[in-house]
Parts: structure tokens; C-alpha cells; sequence
């Protein structure tokens, strides 16, 4: 064998044991949920018999609870996962731009913006649940009772317990989207403020001796050239809201008329609490597909462009 | 970075791991098991982890021990509620093969639909009869245990669901007294939303509580009889009565907190510890609570049954069942027979706050309102819990529970309705 | 340049301390119901009131638990999140750094494939595999062990280890690997020399991930091992919360506790996470 080519595989043995681990742990279980999804099992007793796309026309076209509790929770899902991610990248943006500016004291203001990623979600669940707790006209709790003691009364609401909605949009979903931007925009901070000390000063100090405004400079030179962050953290920040689970089952759960209910509930509770395994096995598949169709264009593009570099 | 550096950097990375897993190890390795008579150890699965019901459990093991001291008991335990991650551990156990000893299981058709179901459970009809319970436990409880003719668990304990608490305070400032029925109690609550108390406190962040209220307005309208008809087909989920039922729980959403999505059932009580609430219809682990902040029954606070419900006890119990495959097979009898005794029970319900399921408990240990729960439980009709095991399918519970959280959102009877009766036949009861 | 105090300056820290405040909040919740006493902390509007008295009981029940009342407590459970959590960073991130290597420098059929397929593990809701996940860790011997849910970790940790790595090692010029090459290494040559060397920013970087997210899992830590002396910290914190009366200051004070550790990373390490990220793992 040529030495290139026991090279070759002796790079293949290296990550053999890790494509063995994904293969069976992922693949194997994918494909293990997918036959349970395509069965009629129902109960702790394992039934594998083939009812073809059942359980997927009860999910998405049924007639009853379970079909209208799953258009809901589609639309909370496409809603928090636009929203979040939104909040995520302005925040984490405009905080890195802020810190970015030599200031005095940047460590102890990066650490306070980044150790919420450092708390579990189980227990931010229950601090933001009381937070947001509206309380009545009597009794007012949490951020309610702040603005009514700052005058502001105009601004109380309902929060999560507001079962308004704007077309498909359960309002219900503002807090929720407060508590997870909260938890994880220290990470785009870093990774955007990460991203701009990389871009040489040479570069600014030319931008500016041409006469450009600092704000045409971040416009036209500096965002540009984080594009390749934002669409990064846009794929991690995206998968992670649309298998969320913990922290909206810990801070609201489901919610009066299911106003933040989201299928990573739905599977939760229909699979352990009801012992439908077919259709929590059903969720999955449909929640793994929507992250596929996400996730999938984004690696074929950075495939290309790996290519054509 | 120079080689030796480098491999010592990686050594101690691998030092590391290695001696991290390796301590880790003795405490993975399996507990021996002795086979025959009750030796060795039992596994003991709950979500009894904290507060008066870890407390009552510990009380019980003590017991055992006394009687058994060879015998270890390894306290399985997985919090969550009312056991929801406790039951997809167990399920995702029993499903591999690997059954407890023993575990705890909600008396009625949470035991008998999830698992007697699948094949996984062993009867213990053998238990009662050797120890002579069927006279000790009345024929209600009796009924809720079994199926196909053999009877599955042993309860601990019985808790009540239809009980409403009020206020004495604010019941006195308002000359009110305890509501007998429904009219009354919306008399009642029209007086006291005129004096700008809420009526009624719910706290039904979780949906179990939406399912808690509205079985006592199911009892209200159908009586005992019908409503046990309805866990078993022979009542019909579209007639009058449940329409009566869902249009008074719709009534009932005028006049509780408008936070209510918000609160736990104990922080629902909690309005009505501090008056800004008159009522809260809770099971009677709510007395626990109102003990935990320091009140006394019949002191600061009354309870009666719920309005309209008088004469009927609508129970749940806290059970113990023998599971196929169960590795130490003679300690979990052991355990089982101390769980339906009057010992084990007697040591165990006074901490807990609940009563006994034998008609035999020693009355002095208990307080006021639980003796008055005693005596109800032996001259009431007795009706299955709905939200809490006894009469349906977790299936069957959930799908009531999905209905139920769209119900009070849009308060839209006939959809209920519908929602409800297919869940009766979803659940394989109703044609 | 020195910079002078002007309007502009003045905004940009009023804006940071904003922020900081507005992310401090659940943190002064945390804290302060962690030193209130039960019925001061049950009282829901009086959320935002310091705590009548430093009411330290709720940290000692929290962590040494009262066994009177069978209450297990957080202690014993401290030391089982590190029996689980650092063999499990270490491994997934030392088989990250080897297949991102490899990934990333070396090409051989598939490879291009291969690397999308692993990172697609990522992306999978981890509810929907418990069931099969306990088979199959009962069917090789690993069922309700540490060493069983270590593995899991390490499996469900090479995706985002890799990608990472990947990413880090793709800035690596080749030059430096030519230049080993020239000097005769081969490709298990080059990792010791070339490319492990110059990877602390990128061990950085996936430690601090790896072992917050371990450290703080739940699902798989709750079905995977039932008895208590096993269970890492995050489930003893849930078990305390198990009551149907909560404590919440008690469950409060243990949060903390079991905060602690990834608290203290993110305040010593968290420079090197940035210059970590900055060091190359950061564009897509």
C-alpha cells in the first residue's frame, strides 16, 4: 500500500469510532422512531403494526384536540424560533459593538451577559415563571408590581397567562422569548465580539481616513464581514428553539388554550403521560424534518462555498 | 509546546478520566440479591422526595426495617410533580426488563391501563386474602383496585378531591356561610365579588387542577352513580347533565382569579390564606399546605365538601403494586403486606396528611379534619378520581386535559363536549 | 488615543449597564429567595423585597439535606455530576479534536460526507430517543451506570466537539503541515506535533460548552439512573422541588449550589472563550 493511501486510512480509522457512536445512536434511533411513528403503538406494550401515515393525518389534519393542539403548537414553534433567534442576534450584536469600544471594566460586563448560559434551564424556568407572574388588580407580582410602583401602570399585562393572539401569534409567547434570549445571548455576544476583534484595525483605520461616518463604517465594511457569524449562530440558536422543551415546560407549560405549548411538550406529555408512542414518535419525525429543512440548506451552502474556496 | 510537556498534558488528561471513572465505579456496581424469604434488598420506586410525603415514607421504611432488619431498602426516587418523570423513567424501566420491586402507582386504572394492561403486573388478590383485608377495606376501594376479578395494588392511603376550603375570616366579614350547593355557592361568590374578594382562588398551571374542579361539578349534576357510569360507558358524555356541568364551569371562570394560569394549586390556596381569596375547591393535601403556614383546620380555615357533592367522597389513593419480574419477589410481598396493614398505614398517613384506606385506622392520630374525612369515607358513596388515576386511562387523562386547557381558554361548551365524549372513546370505554 | 468622556462614551455605558442590570434581575430573584424563609418566599408580591433576614438554613438543608424528614440533600450528588461530567468533556473533547483533525486536513472518499451526517446528530429532540436509548445501553451491560450515561454524553457531544474543531483547524495554514511532512511525519505525526500544540484555544472553547451543557443535562441523567447515590446534582435539585408543597427557598439555594461550578468557568474562563472563538472556530 502507498504510503498515501495508508494514510487515508488510517484517517478513516480515526473517526470510525465516532461514525460507528452517530450511526447507531442517531441514525439507528432515527430510523427505530421512525418505525414507531409508522406503527399504532399505543400503551407500554411495544405494537408494531404498520398503519402507514395515521398518525401523521391525525397530527396535522385530524379533526380533533390532538390536531388542533398541534397547529397551535407549529405556530408557537415558527413564531419563538423567528423571534428568539432575532432577539438573540440584535442584542448579541449591539452588546458586542458596545463592548467592543475599549471599555473599562469589559470583563466584568462580558461575565454578566455570558454566565446565564451557565444556569440550567430548569431553573431559570421557575425564576422567569415568577417574574412574569401577572398577579390580580389586588395582588400585583413580579414585573407588574415593578412598573405599577414606577407609575407605569399602561404597560402591565397579562404576560403569559394572556391568551390574545395576533393572527396566529399567542402574545403569550413575549415572555417566554425574553427568558431564552436572556439564557442565550451571551453566546452571540461572544461570538460576534469574537468576530469583530478579528477584523484587523488596519482596515478601520483606512475606513476612516477615507472619510466614512463610523456608522457608514459598520454598515457597509464591519456587518458584512460577520455575516458568516450571524448565519452560524443562526443554525445553533434556530435548532435550539425548535426542539425546546425544558424551559417552557419548567416557566409556563403548555398554557391556558396552549398559547406556548410547543411540540417538544406535546411529544413529552403525549409519549410519557398519556402512553401514545406512536404519535409522540410522529412529533419527532415532524420536528426533526422542520430542523432539517432548516439545517440542511445551510450545509449544502457552506459545502459550496468550501468547494469553490 | 516542548514534548514533554505535551505528553504530560495528555497523560494527566488520561490520569484523569481514568481515575474519575474509576472511583465512580464501586458506587455503579450492582447490589447482590439474595433470592428466597425477605432477605437481601428491595427497590422501592416513588416520586416521594420531599416534604410530608418523603417524610411519611421514611416513617413506613422504619416500620419494615423493625420487622425485617436483614432487608435493605433502596429508596428509588424521581421527583416531578404528580410523578410525571417518575413515569417515563418507570415506563422507560419495565419497557427494558428492569423492574423495581415494588412502585408507586395511582390506585385504579393508572395501574390497571398502563400496566396490568400490558402484562406487567402480578395480582395481589393472594395478599388480601391471606392477611384478611377484604373486611378491613370498603367495597369501594375494593372496586377501584380490581379488574378482571383480581384485585392489583395496595393502597396506603385515600385522598379526598371534592372538599372546597374557604376563608373563615372573610366568610364571617361577609356573612356568609359554608355553600351546601351549587346556587348557594354562586350566591355566595356573587356577595363576595360585590365586596371585590375573588370567589373562588384556582391555580391551574398545572391542568390536572381545570380536570380537579370540574369532576366535582360532573358529581354535582349526575350524582354518584352516574358519574361512576361514566368510566365505564354506561353514562353518556354528550347528555344534559355534562352540559350542565361544562356551562357551570364556565360560570365558575367569571369568578376566580384572573391569574390564574399563573399559580400553582398551593399558591391558589395561598390567596385564600391571605383573604384575597374566599374558596378554593383542592384535594386534601391543600390542609397540609394551610398547616405548612401555620394555620389550624376549623380555626382560620373551614372546608365542607364541594357545593352539591355532599354525601359522596370522590377518592384517590397512593398505592403499591407487585411488578412481574420483580428481583426480590418475597421482600416486595414483605413490603406490600406493611403497606396494607394498619401499622404501615398508621405510621405512614398522620405525616403525610392523608387517611388510611382500612375502615381500621387508629382515629387519635389524625387531626380533626382528617378524622371528619374518616368518617365520610365510611358512610360515603364513593367515586373514582378523574385527574388522579382512579377512573381512567392516563390516556383518557390527557386527552380530558387537552380539552379542558382549550375549554378555558374559549369557553366553548359544545366543543368540550364533543372533545370529552371522544376522549371516552378514544379511550376504548365509550362506543 | 485616549478616550474622553463624551456624550457618546456616556451613552454607550448607561446602554451596558442597562443591559447588565436587566440580566442581573433573575439572578437577585435567585439570591434573594435562596435567603428567605418559607412564607416569605410563598408570598409572590413580595418578589422584589430583600429577604427580612439572612435566613442561611435553606443552603444547609439544601446541601446536607435533612434525614429526619427523609430529605436527601445536594452533597453526596456534587460529586457525581464531576464523576460525570469530566470524563465525559475530556473524551468527547479529544475525539472532537481527532476528528476535526482528520476532518479538516485530510481526504479520503467520503470524508465530505461524512462530516454533514455527523453534525445532523445535533440536531435530533432528545425526548424521542429515551426509549431506545435504555435498550440499548441495557443490551451492551451499560444500563443504569455512570459509565452508561458518560457514553451517551460523548456521543451526543461529537457533533457540535467536531464541528467546532473542524472549523479551528480549517484556519490552520498548511504550510505548517507541510513542513511537518517534509520532516517525515505521518497524519497521527502531524496531530502530535503540529496540530494538538497549537489547540488550546479550541480545547477552550469546547470544554466550556461541553461541560456547562453536561453538567446542567437532565433528561438523560434522570431516565438513565435511577438510584439516588448515582444521580448528578441537576435531578437531587429537581428531587428537592418534589414535594407537593415546594420549598422554593430551599430549591432556590440549591440552584445556587449547583450553579456554582459552571458559575466559576464562566467567570475565569471566560476571556479564553472569547479569544478561543476569536482564535478561528467562529465563522460558520
Amino acid at each position: 500500500m502507498t504510503h498515501a493511501r495508508r494514510e487515508r486510512w488510517i484517517a478513516f480509522l480515526m473517526v470510525l469510532p465516532s461514525i460507528i457512536l452517530i450511526a447507531i445512536f442517531v441514525y439507528g434511533f432515527i430510523g427505530w422512531t421512525a418505525r414507531v411513528a409508522l406503527s399504532k403503538w399505543d400503551g407500554i406494550r411495544p405494537d408494531y403494526t404498520w398503519v402507514g401515515l395515521e398518525n401523521f393525518r391525525h397530527l396535522l389534519v385530524g379533526q380533533g384536540t390532538t390536531a388542533r393542539r398541534f397547529h397551535i403548537d407549529l405556530w408557537n414553534t415558527f413564531f419563538f424560533t423567528l423571534l428568539f433567534m432575532v432577539a438573540c442576534v440584535v442584542a448579541g450584536l449591539l452588546l458586542a459593538i458596545l463592548l467592543d469600544q475599549k471599555i473599562k471594566g469589559e470583563g466584568i460586563f462580558r461575565t454578566i451577559y455570558l454566565f446565564p448560559m451557565a444556569i440550567s434551564f430548569v431553573v431559570t424556568g421557575v425564576v422567569w415563571q415568577w417574574i412574569f407572574a401577572p398577579g390580580t388588580e389586588t395582588r400585583l407580582r413580579g414585573v407588574n408590581a415593578l412598573l405599577h410602583n414606577m407609575g407605569l401602570d399602561a404597560l402591565r399585562w397579562g404576560w403569559y397567562t394572556d391568551t390574545t393572539s395576533i393572527g396566529p401569534f399567542h402574545v403569550a409567547l413575549i415572555p417566554v422569548i425574553i427568558a431564552a434570549a436572556w439564557q442565550l445571548t451571551g453566546y452571540t455576544t461572544a461570538m460576534y465580539l469574537a468576530g469583530l476583534r478579528s477584523i484587523p484595525d488596519e482596515l478601520r483605520d483606512a475606513a476612516r481616513v477615507d472619510g466614512a461616518s463610523e456608522i457608514a463604517m459598520y454598515r457597509r465594511i464591519i456587518l458584512p464581514m460577520l455575516q458568516p457569524i450571524t448565519l452560524s449562530a443562526l443554525i445553533i440558536l434556530g435548532h435550539i428553539s425548535l426542539k425546546i422543551f425544558d424551559l417552557v415546560f419548567t416557566m409556563t407549560g403548555r398554557g391556558t388554550g396552549f398559547v406556548t405549548d410547543v411540540p417538544g411538550i406535546f411529544m413529552f406529555e403525549t409519549t410519557f403521560q398519556g402512553n401514545h408512542y406512536s404519535q409522540g414518535a410522529a412529533i419527532s419525525i415532524i420536528m426533526l424534518l422542520t430542523i432539517a429543512v432548516v439545517v440542511v440548506p445551510y450545509l449544502i451552502y457552506s459545502f459550496r462555498r468550501e468547494v469553490e474556496l | 509546546m516542548s514534548r514533554n510537556v505535551r505528553w504530560l498534558v495528555v497523560s494527566s488528561l488520561v490520569l484523569v478520566a481514568l481515575v474519575a471513572g474509576a472511583c465512580a465505579a464501586p458506587a455503579a456496581a450492582p447490589t447482590e440479591e439474595v433470592p428466597a424469604g425477605p432477605t437481601g434488598s428491595i427497590e422501592i420506586f416513588s416520586w416521594w422526595t420531599a416534604g410530608g410525603e418523603a417524610e411519611g415514607l421514611k416513617a413506613m421504611s422504619e416500620v419494615f426495617a423493625a420487622r425485617y432488619p436483614d432487608v435493605e431498602i433502596i429508596n428509588a426516587t424521581v421527583a416531578g410533580g404528580a410523578g410525571s418523570e417518575a413515569k417515563a423513567v418507570l415506563a422507560t424501566r419495565m419497557q427494558a426488563g428492569d423492574a423495581p420491586d415494588s412502585f408507586q402507582v395511582h390506585a385504579g386504572h393508572e395501574l390497571i391501563d398502563t400496566w396490568v394492561v400490558a402484562d406487567k403486573m402480578e395480582p395481589v388478590t393472594f395478599i388480601f386474602e391471606e392477611n384478611n383485608w377484604l373486611g378491613v377495606y370498603p367495597p369501594g376501594v375494593i372496586e377501584v383496585l380490581s379488574s378482571g376479578g383480581e384485585i392489583w395494588s395496595v393502597p396506603v392511603n385515600i385522598h379526598r378531591s371534592n372538599v372546597l376550603w374557604y376563608n373563615k375570616q372573610v366568610f364571617e366579614d361577609n356573612g356568609l356561610t359554608a355553600p351546601a350547593s351549587l346556587e348557594d355557592f354562586f350566591d355566595a361568590a356573587d356577595t363576595l365579588m360585590a365586596a371585590g374578594i375573588t370567589p373562588l382562588a384556582l391555580g391551574d398551571s398545572g391542568v390536572w387542577v381545570d380536570l380537579h374542579v370540574f369532576e366535582s361539578l360532573l358529581l354535582a349534576h349526575l350524582g354518584p352513580e352516574a358519574d361512576r357510569g361514566l368510566w365505564d360507558g354506561t353514562t353518556d358524555w354528550n347528555g344534559p347533565e355534562v352540559t350542565a356541568a361544562l356551562e357551570d364551569f364556565a360560570r365558575v371562570m367569571g369568578y376566580v382569579n384572573a391569574d390564574h394560569s399563573a399559580l400553582s394549586w398551593d399558591q391558589a390556596a395561598q390567596l385564600v390564606v391571605d383573604g384575597d381569596a374566599a374558596m378554593t375547591i383542592m384535594g386534601d393535601w391543600a390542609e397540609g399546605y394551610f398547616k405548612s403556614v401555620g394555620l389550624t383546620p376549623d380555626v382560620e380555615f373551614g372546608y365542607v365538601p364541594s357545593p352539591g357533592t355532599a354525601g359522596s367522597f370522590i377518592m384517590l389513593s397512593d398505592s403499591f403494586g407487585l411488578p412481574k419480574g420483580a428481583p426480590n419477589r418475597d421482600g416486595a410481598i414483605a413490603w406490600l403486606t406493611l403497606c396494607g396493614s394498619k401499622e404501615g398505614q398508621d405510621a405512614f398517613n398522620p405525616i403525610k396528611g392523608s387517611i388510611p384506606a382500612r375502615t381500621d385506622g387508629d382515629r387519635s392520630l389524625y387531626d380533626v379534619y382528617l378524622q371528619s374525612a374518616m368518617d365520610d369515607f365510611a358512610s360515603n358513596e364513593i367515586v373514582p378520581s378523574l385527574p388522579h388515576g382512579a377512573a381512567a386511562s392516563e390516556g383518557w387523562v390527557t386527552a380530558a386535559g387537552d380539552a379542558m386547557t382549550l375549554f378555558v381558554a374559549d369557553l366553548d361548551v359544545a366543543a368540550a363536549q364533543t372533545a370529552m365524549a371522544q376522549a371516552c372513546v378514544d379511550a376504548g370505554v365509550c362506543q | 488615543m485616549t478616550q474622553r468622556l463624551n456624550p457618546m462614551r456616556i451613552g454607550i455605558y448607561l446602554l451596558l449597564i442597562l443591559f447588565a442590570g436587566v440580566f442581573l434581575v433573575p439572578v437577585y430573584v435567585l439570591l434573594s429567595s435562596s435567603l428567605k424563609t418559607f412564607t416569605e418566599v410563598q408570598d409572590l408580591s413580595r418578589l422584589w423585597s430583600p429577604p427580612s433576614g439572612l435566613y442561611l438554613e435553606s443552603f444547609r438543608s439544601a446541601w446536607f439535606g435533612i434525614p429526619e424528614k427523609g430529605l436527601r440533600g445536594l452533597g453526596p450528588n456534587l460529586l457525581n455530576s464531576i464523576y460525570l461530567t469530566v470524563p465525559a468533556t475530556i473524551i468527547s473533547s479529544m475525539l472532537g479534536s481527532l476528528n476535526g483533525y482528520v476532518l479538516s486536513k485530510w481526504k479520503f472518499r467520503g470524508a465530505n460526507v461524512i462530516f454533514p451526517l455527523m453534525l445532523f446528530g445535533m440536531f435530533i429532540p432528545y425526548q424521542s430517543v429515551l426509549i431506545p436509548l435504555t435498550q440499548t445501553l441495557r443490551a451492551i451491560g451499560l444500563g443504569g451506570t455512570l459509565w452508561g450515561l458518560i457514553l451517551v454524553h460523548v456521543v451526543y457531544g461529537i457533533p457540535i466537539t467536531t464541528l467546532i474543531f473542524r472549523n479551528y483547524y480549517a484556519e490552520v495554514p498548511t504550510d505548517l503541515i507541510e513542513a511537518a511532512r517534509i520532516d517525515g511525519a505521518g497524519i497521527l505525526g502531524i496531530y502530535w506535533r503540529v496540530m494538538f500544540p497549537l489547540s488550546l484555544p479550541g480545547f477552550v472553547v469546547v470544554i466550556i460548552w461541553q461541560f456547562t451543557n453536561i453538567w446542567n443535562e437532565f433528561l438523560f441523567a434522570v431516565t438513565l439512573l435511577q438510584k439516588p447515590e448515582l444521580q448528578p446534582i441537576t435531578v437531587a435539585l429537581r428531587n428537592l422541588a418534589g414535594s407537593q408543597i415546594k420549598e422554593w427557598n430551599m430549591v432556590m439555594a440549591g440552584a445556587l449550589i449547583a450553579a456554582v461550578p459552571t458559575l466559576l468557568i464562566y467567570v475565569f474562563m471566560g476571556r479564553f472563550f472569547i479569544r478561543g472563538l476569536l482564535a478561528g472556530s467562529v465563522k460558520g
